[in-house]
Order: C-alpha cells, then sequence, then structure tokens
C-alpha cells in the first residue's frame, strides 16, 4: 500500500479511511495521557468543570509541592535502588550461565538449559505465598533484597535464552584460538564474551529494568515499611490519602510516569528488539 | 523431555543442540566454568521459583495461616472450599472475558495498526511509537490513570455524560460495568504491545512473495488474505499465545481500578489469590487458588504448543 506516496491522485478512498482509523486510535490513546498530564495542571474545582481542556490558570503549585517533597525521590531513589539491583545480578547470573550453554559442552546441557527455560512458563502468581514465607525465613523480607532476588530468579529464563542465542554466534573458533593460546574460558568471557556482546546486554537489562521498575505484586508483599516502598506501591498510597483530591493525584501520576516515559525514549530500540526478540524467531 | 519443554522460545532453542563439539582444548578449564558460572543461576531458579511452586502445592493441603509450621493437614479440602465459592467463578468468567476481548477486538486491531504501519509514510513512526506508549507505563500507572477517567464526579466520561444533560454513572463502582470498564483499559494498554510483534513481523516478510503474487494479478486484498496473513500465522499464533497466558496473570492493572470489586464483580484469577490468600495470611488456601492458576496456564500451554504450534 504505498498510495501514500502517490499524494498527486487526487481523491483515494482507501487513504481517507486509513488516516481516519489511526486519527481514532490516536486520539483514544492520548486523551488519557493528555487529560493527566494537563489535569495536574488545574485546580480541582476547574478539573471538575473542565476535564478536558487547557487549564485557564496554570496551577505549577501542584507540581512543584510534589517535586519538593521528599516523598517523591524517596520513592524513585528506593524504585531505582531495587531495579539497578535486579539488571545488575541478572545480567552476571543470566550471562555467566548462558556463557556455559554456548560454549561449554556437558553432560545433561540441554536438561539443565530446558529446566531453565520452563520459568517462562509458570505464572509469578503461584509462588507467590511460598515466595513470602521463604523470604521471611531468610530473614530478607523488608529489605531490598528481598524484592530483587524473587525479582531476577524470575527474569533468569528469558535472559538467558536471549544471550544465549547471541552468544552462540561469537564464532567458536575465536574460542579454540584464545584457549590454544593459553587464555582460559573465563577470561574469554570476560575480555572477549562480553564487550562483543554490549547491544544484548543493553536489550536483555532494559527489558528487565522496565519490569522490575513497575513491578508492583512481589514488592507488595515483600516491604511492609513505607520507607522502602517503590513507587508502584507509594502511588496507590498516595491515591488512598489524598482519595478525591485528583488535581493532586494526576499531578503525582504525571510525575512518577515521567521517568519511564524519558527511559523509553532513550532506549526504545532495545526495549522494542528485546520484545520481538523474544518472540519472533529468526 | 528437552523437546516438550513448554515455552516458545524453549521449544525453538533446546532444539538446536549445542554442535560445539567435543574439541575444547582443556577439559579443565570447563570444569571452572561449570563449577562458577552455572550454579548461581541454578540456584536462584530453584530457590525462588521452582521450590516455592512445589511448596504452594504442598502448602495448599493444610489449614494454615503462614506462621509455625503447617500441621493442620486437610487434603484437598482447600480446593473444595476454592471450587464452591461464587467469588472463584466468577473471576474465572473474568478471565474468560478478557482473553476473549483479547482475542475478538484487541489482536484485530493491532494486526490492523500494524499493516497499516509497516509501511513508510511521515509520521508512521511517530504513530508506533504512540501506540506502544501504553504498554511501557506500569500497569498501576495506567489503572489510576483510567480510575480518573471513570470517575464519577470529576472524570472524562462524567463530563461527557454531564454534557449531555445526564447524571453521570460511576462505572467503576457499579457491579454492572465495573468489569466492561477494565476490559476497556485492557484494550488500551495492550494493543500496542501485540502491533509491535506484527511490524516485527511484517519487517521480516520476504517482499518478493508479495510482489509475485501482485504481478499475477492479485488484488491488494487478495495478495494481503492469501499471501501477507497466512506468512504472518506464526506470529498471529503467538501472539495468541501471549494474550492468552497474560490474560490469565492479569491482577496490577485490577488493583487501582477497582481491586477486584464491587462485590468481586470484577476479579481476576490472581486479585482472587491476592485478596484472600495474601491480604488475610489464608496460605493454605491461597496456595491452592496458585496451584489451580498453576494448573490452567501450564495446560493451556502445552495444549496450544501441541495443537498449533507443531510445526514450529
Amino acid at each position: 500500500m504505498s498510495s501514500t506516496e502517490t499524494s498527486r491522485t487526487p481523491f483515494d478512498p482507501a487513504v481517507l479511511f486509513k488516516a481516519v482509523f489511526l486519527a481514532v486510535v490516536a486520539v483514544f490513546v492520548l486523551v488519557p495521557l493528555l487529560a493527566t498530564l494537563l489535569g495536574g495542571f488545574k485546580s480541582l474545582g476547574e478539573l471538575r468543570v473542565n476535564p478536558f481542556g487547557l487549564p485557564r490558570r496554570w496551577e505549577w503549585q501542584n507540581y512543584a509541592d510534589i517535586l519538593f517533597s521528599s516523598r517523591y525521590w524517596q520513592l524513585l531513589r528506593n524504585s531505582l535502588i531495587i531495579s539497578t539491583l535486579t539488571v545488575t545480578l541478572t545480567l552476571i547470573v543470566a550471562s555467566m550461565a548462558a556463557f556455559t550453554f554456548a560454549h561449554v559442552r556437558f553432560y545433561g546441557s540441554s536438561m539443565l538449559l530446558s529446566y531453565l527455560t520452563l520459568g517462562l512458563l509458570f505464572p509469578a502468581a503461584t509462588a507467590v505465598l511460598p515466595l513470602f514465607i521463604k523470604v521471611r525465613d531468610l530473614g530478607l523480607l523488608d529489605t531490598y533484597f528481598g524484592v530483587a532476588l524473587p525479582q531476577v530468579a524470575f527474569s533468569l529464563a528469558m535472559s538467558v535464552l536471549l544471550l544465549r542465542r547471541f552468544f552462540k554466534d561469537i564464532p567458536y573458533e575465536l574460542l579454540e584460538a584464545a584457549l590454544v593460546d593459553g587464555c582460559s574460558y573465563i577470561k574469554f568471557f570476560r575480555y572477549v564474551t562480553l564487550p562483543l556482546s554490549r547491544p544484548i546486554l543493553a536489550t536483555v537489562g532494559t527489558i528487565t529494568f522496565v519490569n522490575s521498575w513497575n513491578a508492583y505484586l512481589l514488592p507488595l508483599v515483600m516491604l511492609n515499611t513505607d520507607a522502602l516502598y517503590p513507587w508502584p506501591l507509594g502511588i496507590m498510597v498516595y491515591q488512598g490519602e489524598y482519595s478525591s483530591e485528583w488535581h493532586l493525584i494526576l499531578a503525582f501520576i504525571t510525575l512518577t510516569i515521567l521517568p519511564t516515559i524519558i527511559l523509553f525514549l532513550l532506549a526504545q530500540k532495545h526495549i522494542v528488539a528485546g520484545l520481538t526478540a523474544g518472540a519472533v524467531k529468526g | 523431555m528437552a523437546r516438550r519443554a513448554a515455552s516458545v522460545s524453549a521449544m525453538d532453542v533446546a532444539g538446536e543442540l549445542p554442535q560445539v563439539a567435543e574439541r575444547g582444548p582443556s577439559w579443565d578449564g570447563r570444569l571452572t566454568v561449570l563449577i562458577l558460572f552455572l550454579p548461581p543461576a541454578l540456584l536462584l531458579f530453584t530457590l525462588f521459583v521452582v521450590l516455592p511452586i512445589g511448596e504452594a502445592a504442598w502448602y495448599s493441603a493444610f489449614n494454615w495461616n503462614g506462621f509455625g509450621r503447617p500441621t493442620n493437614w486437610i487434603g484437598f479440602d482447600n480446593y473444595r472450599f476454592v471450587l464452591e465459592t461464587r467469588a472463584f467463578w466468577l473471576a474465572l468468567r473474568n478471565n474468560g472475558l478478557i482473553i476473549a476481548v483479547s482475542l475478538a477486538i484487541q489482536l484485530p486491531l493491532a494486526l490492523t495498526l500494524a499493516l497499516m504501519l509497516a509501511e513508510r509514510f511521515r509520521g508512521a513512526v511517530a504513530l508506533r511509537m504512540l501506540f506502544f506508549m501504553p504498554y511501557i507505563l506500569a500497569e498501576i500507572a495506567t489503572g489510576l490513570i483510567f480510575s480518573f477517567v471513570y470517575d464519577g464526579d470529576y472524570g472524562l466520561v462524567a463530563s461527557i455524560w454531564r454534557s449531555f444533560g445526564a447524571e453521570p454513572p460511576h462505572l467503576l463502582a457499579s457491579t454492572d460495568t465495573a468489569m466492561l470498564a477494565v476490559l476497556i483499559v485492557v484494550v488500551w494498554k495492550y494493543f500496542g504491545f501485540h502491533m509491535m510483534l506484527f511490524i516485527a513481523a511484517l519487517q521480516g516478510l520476504d517482499k518478493s512473495l508479495i510482489e509475485a503474487a501482485r504481478i499475477d494479478g492479485a488484488t491488494r486484498s487478495q495478495a494481503l488474505r492469501h499471501v501477507v496473513i497466512p506468512l504472518l500465522y506464526p506470529t498471529i499464533r503467538l501472539s495468541v499465545f501471549f494474550a492468552i497466558v497474560g490474560s490469565l496473570q492479569l491482577f496490577d492493572l485490577v488493583m487501582p481500578l477497582t481491586r477486584g470489586g464491587p462485590a468481586d464483580s470484577s476479579n481476576t484469577l490472581v486479585s482472587f489469590l491476592y485478596n484472600n490468600g495474601i491480604s488475610r495470611m489464608r496460605v493454605g488456601y491461597g496456595s491452592a487458588i496458585g496451584v489451580i492458576l498453576f494448573t490452567i496456564c501450564v495446560t493451556f500451554a502445552f495444549t496450544y504448543k501441541r495443537w498449533f504450534m507443531r510445526d514450529e
């Protein structure tokens, strides 16, 4: 359908239909987002009579109050700590395992890999109650690690698969030559495999980060102290406290999804690559 | 066993066994790697994923609040209690509704958009990113945004209602409309993900097949129906798989919208599990729900794999 380029044609119903269709979907997606952003700039009174339009008076104070509150930054800090822990551990643990599965032949290799990749199937909710008890027994309840370690475990299956597929493309001859020259597997991993694999490491890292940054159920179960809450938990508490003061809640929502949107714009290539690599083969 | 290994990509990868022959110069080096590199992943995975799932099955046989050791063995009674609860069947029905909407509305919408946006034209990339944006947002944020949209006093829907001079409804507070409201958010949130899968697949298609069809006299819609769509079948099957597995596990989106209410009318299996098992620490009962969810997911995955994805 390259008809859009032939704009000399005076009227093409297909193009018109397409434009209208895309516009309708765009409005469907955009309106809730824009209303949230703009709603944060309104007073509660104005929000009620004018929820769609531009604010008549821009209430910068709504946003300023949140930006100058320690609460907001504490939530972001907690989320950042948990997500960074999760990503770092996932990348280390998964890349080591993926390297072994890609380059070291041993008895039971395929069985262990299948065992690990079964994890793609398991619903996290099934494990969450026993996981709570286990984390409690390990003394990790109400700690960042109590959230991060299960998150790492649940992200391993996909990460190992993606990394292994990439590692396998590094020619075995390269490893062989290095080994003959007296290089060890571990050095090869550290000085050849990892540097060559930056794109896939970035992809796996970004996906893991987004998942961890947005996660709700695990932190909800593992954390009891407000001071440790990541932002999805914090924003639910905030909403509970300010139940119908929607102008403040909307400003708070906008400011908490802002980091996500910035990350997305910076790393969209890696995010999309990760999703489609996990799904589409070849 | 390796070949049966469930998941989509897992199968795919497990199939192509390492072609690296036993020609590694040093066995010692390999042993060191095996000892150092594999255990962390296997240990974490076993400890935090596999064991808890086994333990869920074990705990489900007890009447237990999670403190001390489980001692009050009641066999399959928890399962009986779950199956006798009306709210469980409501939750199951709701998961069914989410799956139905995903398959009947979301995927066709995603496919249509992908066909439109896979071509190059001004604004195509921007629109792709815009449509993908809801997927990137946290479920919690999405849920809160829509609880504003649906709010009966301040929300967008309410103001549209008022502009017609009608008394605005509280959609999320009514057992008749709460689930419908949730379903709309599900479409809003996830259609972009499936669109991206389709776009990626379309860009990977062999264009010469489509050109050949056109040269042979096929109209655009014929080429679409008889060439492009069949070439997309593998991706469509995958997309259906993701939609169903995702629908079965939906939770985060429901919490900020309705918490499963009113009167359990918008519970999903996981919010039902949360509200009964975790909020009240009824570990045995909650674990039974978890095991039922697990059984549904795994049975579905294996059946689907077997029936629809055999050739992949």
